[in-house]
């Protein structure tokens, strides 16, 4: 498989802080990709990176094989979907959408009518001679993709997009974003520090931790076998268990994980107090403190609820335990 | 948190303010107008009445005529005066004007908006600092005193030609000084002397609203119109320009306003042909003639109209 963006050793620098610092990375192509972190772990500088707005300080990037480094923005088959959108104000939405085609010199009639095409694509038709600030949110968002989209991209690169919308309108549009990314075959390059939206959209994930890569692999895995202490517990709010616990319940003296809904209530099992329950609706969480250490514990819907302050006892099966490299 | 009720459990839910502000505050939040009314009122007596009022009664001073025997004004209603404002001299002096007020405002938008970009964008902190007090600077001294300086610059004996005769490029000021019209026998006595410290006075103003202008541009929208493809001068183009415009656009109502209606510029360094604000102070002083001195006096005015209607129909304003 061809990759569609290859990081090879690949840093950036400001001065001295390290933004990006030794990353490789294999995009296929086609591929949904996510690149999930915290704030200032150095995923949207790789996108920028990618974009060309950012040059790297050492290291090889690769775009569908050819050397990216060097290139300016506007010499790249590539586009973003700003996380504000950044859509030009003093147009209006169809001028918005064509601006690509238009600076490339194709004539108006044809660049209206791809843009009109765009603007279905996204579920806005005749929205066209509105002005952005007319918009909503949502709409906006579903502009600023279609003004990417209409430039037929190699890859679209998108920056938190969906950061901005509130739930119900997020999770309508993850399911458009995956359905229109699987019909128009584009890679996609996705930033978010969202990890329920990486693991339900992307195909394969990429964990950023202080500028560098901790864990690649498709959400199951990073999910099921996070590498470290720090992939567990962004990306699953997995319960850490320390060495010493490990010791104390037979297991082995290592960092290792257990994920709240491999937990569940028995009668015969270690102890523990409720600390405190949750109601999520599909589901109940309950906090439990176990030999010291706050756990959670997810039990489905349905199952009886023990109250706040009451003694349980808590059971899982020995291989929802997963030992980890580090405590990172 | 019980702390936190019994300390507030004395005072009452409603407290009220007692006494006559307290009264008067209330009340003022019960009438937001009445207070809008109060603040406006002084302003708006101080704008309509001496402002737009005496303007109004120097306007109407231009529909009277003068009676070329007696010199006696004639408070007839009459378009005399402006008859007499379009004959061939009078009619020079607008061109004059209208012309250099029109390249003074292109040659500052030219400039400051290198100026006024490397400010929005990329200066910070203490250059920043240093780019308001460089342009505001000058506008702290007193204008009569930079124009007499700029008069000594530029005169014969001046700085400007001892620089060319020092760097053996007296050819190139000769050159440029015996250029029909804007030439002279020396920079302080020709029109490019007065298009110099046109520019010189008049470019603080044309910086600071392009620079707000381009404050206002959200970096991210020139990244974003790179990604799509647009080389910086698309971007440029199609982008910035037409976002800062509306700035460039308040920027030269002051440039050309003020070269405009200026009469020390003209009268100090340049040619002695009359620019329309020494004919206004000619007609209104020596002459006597006050109605041809209001008729002149619209002209301004009714230049900035037109000026400001074409600008809104290019679409000047339509990023605002």
């Amino acid at each position: 498989m061809t990759s569609a963006v290859r990081f090879q050793k690949v840093s950036r620098h400001f001065g001295s802080v390290r933004a990006v610092d030794g990353v490789d990375l294999d995009v296929a192509s086609g591929e949904f990709f996510a690149m999930l972190g915290p704030s200032g772990s150095g995923k949207t500088t790789c996108l920028r990176l990618i974009a060309g707005f950012e040059q790297p300080t050492a290291g090889a990037i690769e775009i569908f094989g050819e050397r990216a480094d060097g290139v300016p923005p506007y010499r790249r088959n590539v586009n973003t979907v700003f996380q504000d959108y950044a859509l030009f104000p003093h147009l209006n939405i169809l001028d918005n959408v064509a601006y690509g085609l238009m600076v490339k010199g194709v004539g108006t009639a044809e660049r209206h009518r791809e843009a009109d095409r765009a603007l279905e694509l996204v579920k806005l038709p005749g929205y066209g001679t509105r002005k952005p600030a007319q918009l909503s949110g949502g709409q906006r968002q579903r502009v600023a993709l279609a003004r990417a989209l209409v430039n037929k991209p190699k890859v679209l690169l998108l920056d938190e997009p969906l950061g901005a919308l509130d739930l119900k309108l997020r999770e309508q549009m993850q399911e458009e974003l995956k359905s229109l990314q699987r019909a128009l075959g584009i890679t996609f390059v996705f930033v978010t520090h969202d990890q329920g939206e990486a693991l339900s959209m992307a195909d394969r994930v990429a964990v950023f931790n202080n500028g560098g890569i901790v864990q690649q692999g498709t959400p199951q895995e990073i999910y099921r076998l996070p590498k470290t202490a720090f992939v567990a517990d962004f990306v699953g709010s997995s319960n850490l268990l320390s060495p010493d616990l490990m010791a104390l319940l037979g297991g082995d003296r290592r960092w290792a994980s257990l994920r709240p809904e491999a937990v569940r209530l028995a009668g015969d099992g270690t102890e523990a107090t409720v600390e405190n329950v949750s109601f999520l609706g599909a589901a109940t969480r309950l906090a439990v403190e176990m030999h010291g250490t706050k756990l959670h514990v997810m039990l489905p819907a349905g199952a009886d609820v023990p109250g706040v302050g009451t003694r349980v006892r808590l059971a899982w099966n020995r291989q929802d335990i997963h030992y980890m490299d580090d405590a990172a | 948190m019980t702390a936190l009720s019994a300390s507030h459990s004395g005072a009452s839910i409603l407290s009220r303010r007692n006494g006559f502000a307290g009264a008067l505050s209330d009340s003022f939040w019960r009438h937001p107008k009445l207070l809008l009314l109060l603040m406006l009122t002084p302003p708006l007596l101080w704008l309509g009445i001496i402002y737009v009022g005496s303007l109004i009664a120097l306007l109407m001073q231009s529909f009277f005529a003068i009676d070329d025997f007696s010199g006696v004004i004639s408070y007839e209603p009459t378009l005399a005066t402006y008859a007499q404002l379009l004959n061939g001299a009078n009619l020079d002096i607008i061109l004059r004007t209208v012309l250099m007020a029109a390249l003074v405002t292109i040659a500052s938008a030219l400039l400051a908006f290198p100026i006024a970009y490397y400010a929005a964008r990329y200066a910070k902190g203490r250059w920043k600092a240093f780019f308001y007090l460089g342009v505001m600077l000058p506008l702290w001294s007193s204008y009569l005193v930079k124009v007499y300086a700029w008069k000594l610059i530029l005169a014969k004996e001046g700085i400007v030609t001892w620089l060319f005769a020092k760097l053996n490029l007296t050819f190139v000021l000769d050159a440029i000084l015996s250029l029909p019209v804007i030439g002279g026998n020396s920079l302080s006595v020709s029109y490019l002397g007065t298009f110099l410290v046109f520019v010189y006075i008049w470019l603080p103003y044309m910086i600071l609203p392009t620079q707000a202008a381009l404050e206002r541009v959200p970096g991210n929208l020139i990244e974003a119109s790179a990604d799509l493809g647009a080389t910086p001068a698309q971007t440029f183009r199609t982008m910035l320009l037409p976002l800062a415009l509306p700035g460039i656009v308040a920027g030269s109502i002051f440039t050309f306003s003020l070269t405009l209606g200026d009469y020390i510029i003209p009268q100090i360094i340049g040619s002695s042909r009359l620019f329309i604000g020494q004919a206004v102070y000619a007609q209104q002083g020596t002459a006597g003639n006050v109605p041809l001195a209001a008729a002149f006096s619209v002209v301004p005015i009714v230049i900035m109209g037109l000026y400001l209607t074409a600008a809104k129909r290019l679409g000047a304003f339509d990023a605002l």
